[in-house]
């Protein structure tokens, strides 16, 4: 067979110009829900990778957490220290403050909006438990996760979706963003690293279905990208989610932080990463070894299964590895859900139930279901601070950027995220994001665009669409992939980093002769995944040259050769710097660590036990 | 159909995998006149999913060819197509739920513009979405969420579960031949709302579709509720807003 087109096409694409007030990147929750915010009092454009309903909010399961206490007593600042503990004493707490009493608000906001949350016999919100979220701190689970059946997330995208088409925002679909347009701001201060004092101009963006590029300038940008579990292999993301938005601001000098934090959802489907959401523990679902046991009552013996998701996948993890998981492989643990009853199940989780039968024909109803972790949510990325607006250093705001989401670090997860707080995250951030930036945007001027803003774009979409060498793209991919998912998933050493370093080292020498089959202009997808690429060996280094600095345990990053927290060093968040050529063999040579210290305002570390 | 490690089921944890004849419909709108089919023969497992296949031609045999996709599991809407002439999605469809003696023939979905191979032009279906006015439509604005009976609540569940795939719509004999017949999933997103006891709104949408490219034009031959990936029964749906309609009112 054949590649089937192969005539370069020799002309340049056309460019269009357009201007906007806020130019929003990104149309999952962060994204349309800043665009409600700010699309009625400033002109406003979403630009969207896919159609906005195609967002990975939608594979959200089971619940937005919020202290309305409809079912029993419940207080925004139980909220707060959940959060806080949750997240390893690694959490901002004014910003967690801000998450827990927003959230409320949240919450009526989306329904106001129309969302169809479940219900209780007398008409308010249900609420469920979740991991992690306990009545005064600690003492036992609470019911605190407002959910719509087990498809919380989809909702949530198709009412703020519904919402954008009431106020009829501004949608450019299927445009996929390439670079950001920063220029010089000589009134602002210098920041550390590589970063030049700078403000936000815009952005450039690829057409897919012409091949186009569109000049976005703008007085303020939002960048809602999302995540990038795509460098892992067994993930529950989506094949999209491949760190555009995190990799773009990277490139232009602005620091990464928190990003060895990676959180591995105890429950993906054995073998696929589908996701099984922890409301099936919400409802009383057990996890079990190969004997039957209910082997977390042994490490959390007041919440159980019900303990934070890093705790619980890092004991299922060890279960297999002491020989102890099931199947004929003995490579997974049990997810018991056979006596909730098929009522329980078809009505509250039923979407679950049906991923369960459709991709591995075992039917929850009736037998345990095979489960994993699987690699799911970035606690790091772009640093925010409460306004959203993004740091180029620790305190350093580069005027009109801002993130929401996933790709921020605001940071209200630190090193572990609860369950429900990130359908949370994107509402409470992204219409923080949505507001600030309006505000800026009509206290202020646009600033001229430097000559040929697109042109950095242009030359990196020649150069792929002309790649003709003999490496394929998705081989590199897939050895990215498999050598994070073996060594950087959930227990890491210096050595095992070190592994990843240098194999991504030899990933982006061979990316260079990478070979792709489609040289045309109309939806180019071959094109899309070798620049998807491109970020995905970014990102996965910044996240390996984080992980090899902190020599500590702590939530998500579990460290084999340093199993302990250490508060006295490490009680800080890492700050990653591109400060070198990234094709340098040495990850030292071109990435710098420095810290940030944590916001700690009501809640000194303590030890973590549930 | 060739069992290529034929030893495998005595041995514990490996699985068999196949040779499967994928046919599909190309089209390169910058070089071809027509679309055409073409096959290939990928190695699967029976566990696998259309989608794996399509990715399988696509990283290891032909770049080139193009479709959309996302999350792989059934709750994004981007992978609707034409699977052995019905609209499935390719990431919900399994190897073994396909008679695979013969080949499998994937093609774009029906009556929307061929933009290229799997993909067409989803505009038209989305301004057909927006005209039904998708969205709550209420003038209270209370300080707390409103009340919703779980009875309530549950009138209009099976409506919500949409995700906007075309599977439905692009499935409609109606919708093929009269591309101005608002067609299943519009209808499907009204439904969401007019039966919504929070929303007040239903009259605007029943007249809007009690239009001659509205609800009357259903034939009722069920292709659409066959074709929901997500197990809407679509034409019920389509029958209640008739009924309402009759009615004057949800």
């Amino acid at each position: 067979m054949t590649p089937s087109s192969s005539t370069l096409s020799s002309t340049e694409p056309t460019t269009h110009h357009h201007q906007y007030d806020v130019v929003i990147v990104g149309a999952g929750g962060a994204g349309m829900r800043a665009a409600i915010e700010a699309g009625p009092l400033a002109k406003t454009a979403v630009i969207s990778k896919l159609y906005p309903t195609r967002s990975h909010t939608g594979a959200a399961q089971g619940g937005m957490a919020a202290a309305l206490a409809n079912i029993e007593e419940d207080s925004w600042e139980w909220h707060t220290f959940d959060t806080v503990k949750g997240g390893d004493y690694l959490v901002d707490q004014d910003a967690a403050e801000i998450l827990a009493k927003e959230a409320i608000d949240a919450v009526i906001d989306l329904e106001n909006m129309g969302l169809p949350f479940n219900r209780t016999p007398d008409g308010k919100i249900d609420q469920r438990r979740f991991g992690g979220h306990t009545r005064d701190h600690g003492k036992a689970p609470v019911r605190r996760a407002c959910y719509a059946a087990d498809r919380t997330g989809h909702m949530i995208l198709q009412t703020l979706f519904q919402n954008c088409v009431k106020l009829g925002i501004e949608f450019y679909n299927e445009f996929y963003v390439l670079d950001m347009i920063l220029v010089d701001d000589p009134d602002a201060k210098k920041p550390k690293g590589k970063a030049k004092p700078q403000r936000a101009a815009g952005v450039v963006a690829y057409e897919l279905a012409t091949g186009d590029i569109h000049v976005f300038h703008a007085k303020s940008v939002i960048f809602a990208t999302g995540g990038f579990g795509k460098i892992y292999k067994t993930t529950s993301n989506a094949h999209t989610l491949t760190g555009d938005g995190v990799g773009i601001l990277w490139r232009k000098g602005i620091p990464l932080e928190d990003m060895e934090f990676f959180q591995f959802h105890p429950t993906g489907l054995a073998g696929l990463g589908i996701l099984l959401t922890e409301g099936a523990r919400g409802e009383g679902a057990i996890l079990r070894n190969a004997s039957g046991e209910r082997f977390m009552e042994r490490y959390a013996p007041t919440i159980k299964d019900l303990a934070p998701r890093d705790i619980i996948a890092r004991h299922m993890v060890q279960e297999v590895a002491e020989g102890r998981g099931a199947g004929p492989n003995k490579d997974y643990v049990l997810l018991d859900c056979t006596h909730l009853g098929a009522e329980v199940l078809e009505t509250k989780l039923p979407d679950i139930t049906e991923f369960a039968r459709t991709y591995l024909g075992v039917d929850p109803v009736f037998e345990p279901v095979p489960v994993m972790p699987t690699a799911h949510y970035a606690m790091g990325g772009i640093p925010t601070n409460i306004k959203a607006e993004v740091l180029s250093d620790n305190d350093t705001v580069v005027k009109g950027l801002y993130a929401a989401g996933e790709c921020a670090c605001v940071s209200v997860h630190g090193s572990n995220r609860l369950g429900t707080n990130s359908l949370l995250d994107i509402n409470v951030f992204g219409k923080r994001a949505g507001r600030y930036s309006v505000e800026y945007a009509n206290s202020t001027d646009f600033v001229p665009l430097p000559d040929d803003p697109a042109k950095e774009v242009r030359a990196m979409i020649e150069q792929a669409r002309a790649a003709d060498g003999t490496e394929r793209l998705a081989a590199l991919r897939k050895e990215l992939q498999e050598e994070m998912d073996r060594n950087a998933q959930v227990f890491r050493t210096d050595e095992s980093l070190r592994s990843v370093a240098k194999t991504i080292h030899s990933l982006r020498e061979r990316y260079k002769n990478i070979g792709i089959h489609d040289r045309g202009k109309r939806y180019n997808t071959d094109l899309l995944e070798a620049i998807e690429l491109g970020f995905l060996l970014d990102i996965a280094e910044v996240v390996v040259a984080s992980a090899l600095s902190r020599k500590e345990s702590r939530g998500g990053h579990m460290r084999d050769d340093y199993p302990e927290r250490d508060d006295e060093n490490y009680l800080v968040h890492t700050m990653a710097y591109m400060t070198g050529d990234p094709t340098s063999p040495n990850v030292e040579d071109h990435i710098a660590i420095d810290w940030k210290p944590v916001v700690i305002t009501n809640y000194p570390p303590m030890e973590r036990k549930y | 159909m060739s069992m290529t490690t034929a030893d495998a089921p005595t041995e514990v944890g490996v699985v068999p995998s196949f040779t499967v004849t994928f046919i599909l419909r190309r089209f390169d709108p910058e070089k071809d006149q027509e679309p055409y089919w073409q096959d290939f023969d990928v190695e699967m497992f029976a566990t696998d999913r259309v989608l794996d296949g399509l990715h399988k031609i696509k990283w290891e045999m032909d770049g080139t060819l193009s479709f959309r996709r996302s999350c792989a599991h059934g709750i994004c809407g981007s992978d609707a197509m034409r699977i052995n002439g019905r609209n499935r999605l390719a990431c919900k469809t399994l190897i073994k739920d396909l008679d695979i003696s013969q080949p499998i023939y994937v093609e774009a979905i029906k009556g929307l513009p061929l933009e290229k191979d799997l993909i067409v032009d989803m505009e038209p279906f989305f301004e057909s979405y927006r005209q039904v006015q998708p969205f709550l439509v209420a003038s209270s604005k209370p300080d707390k969420e409103r009340l919703q009976s779980p009875a309530d609540r549950a009138r209009f569940d099976d409506t919500t579960k949409c995700i906007l795939c075309a599977a439905c719509t692009s499935s409609c004999p109606v919708f093929w031949t009269d591309g101005q017949y608002f067609g299943p999933a519009a209808i499907v997103n009204a439904h969401r709302f007019i039966f919504d006891s929070r929303d007040e709104g239903a009259q605007v949408r029943l007249d809007i579709l009690n239009d001659k490219e509205g609800v009357w034009r259903c034939r009722t031959t069920f292709n659409c509720s066959e074709a929901c990936p997500r197990g809407i029964e679509v034409t019920k749906a389509i029958s209640e807003v008739k009924q309402a309609i009759l009615r004057g009112r949800p």
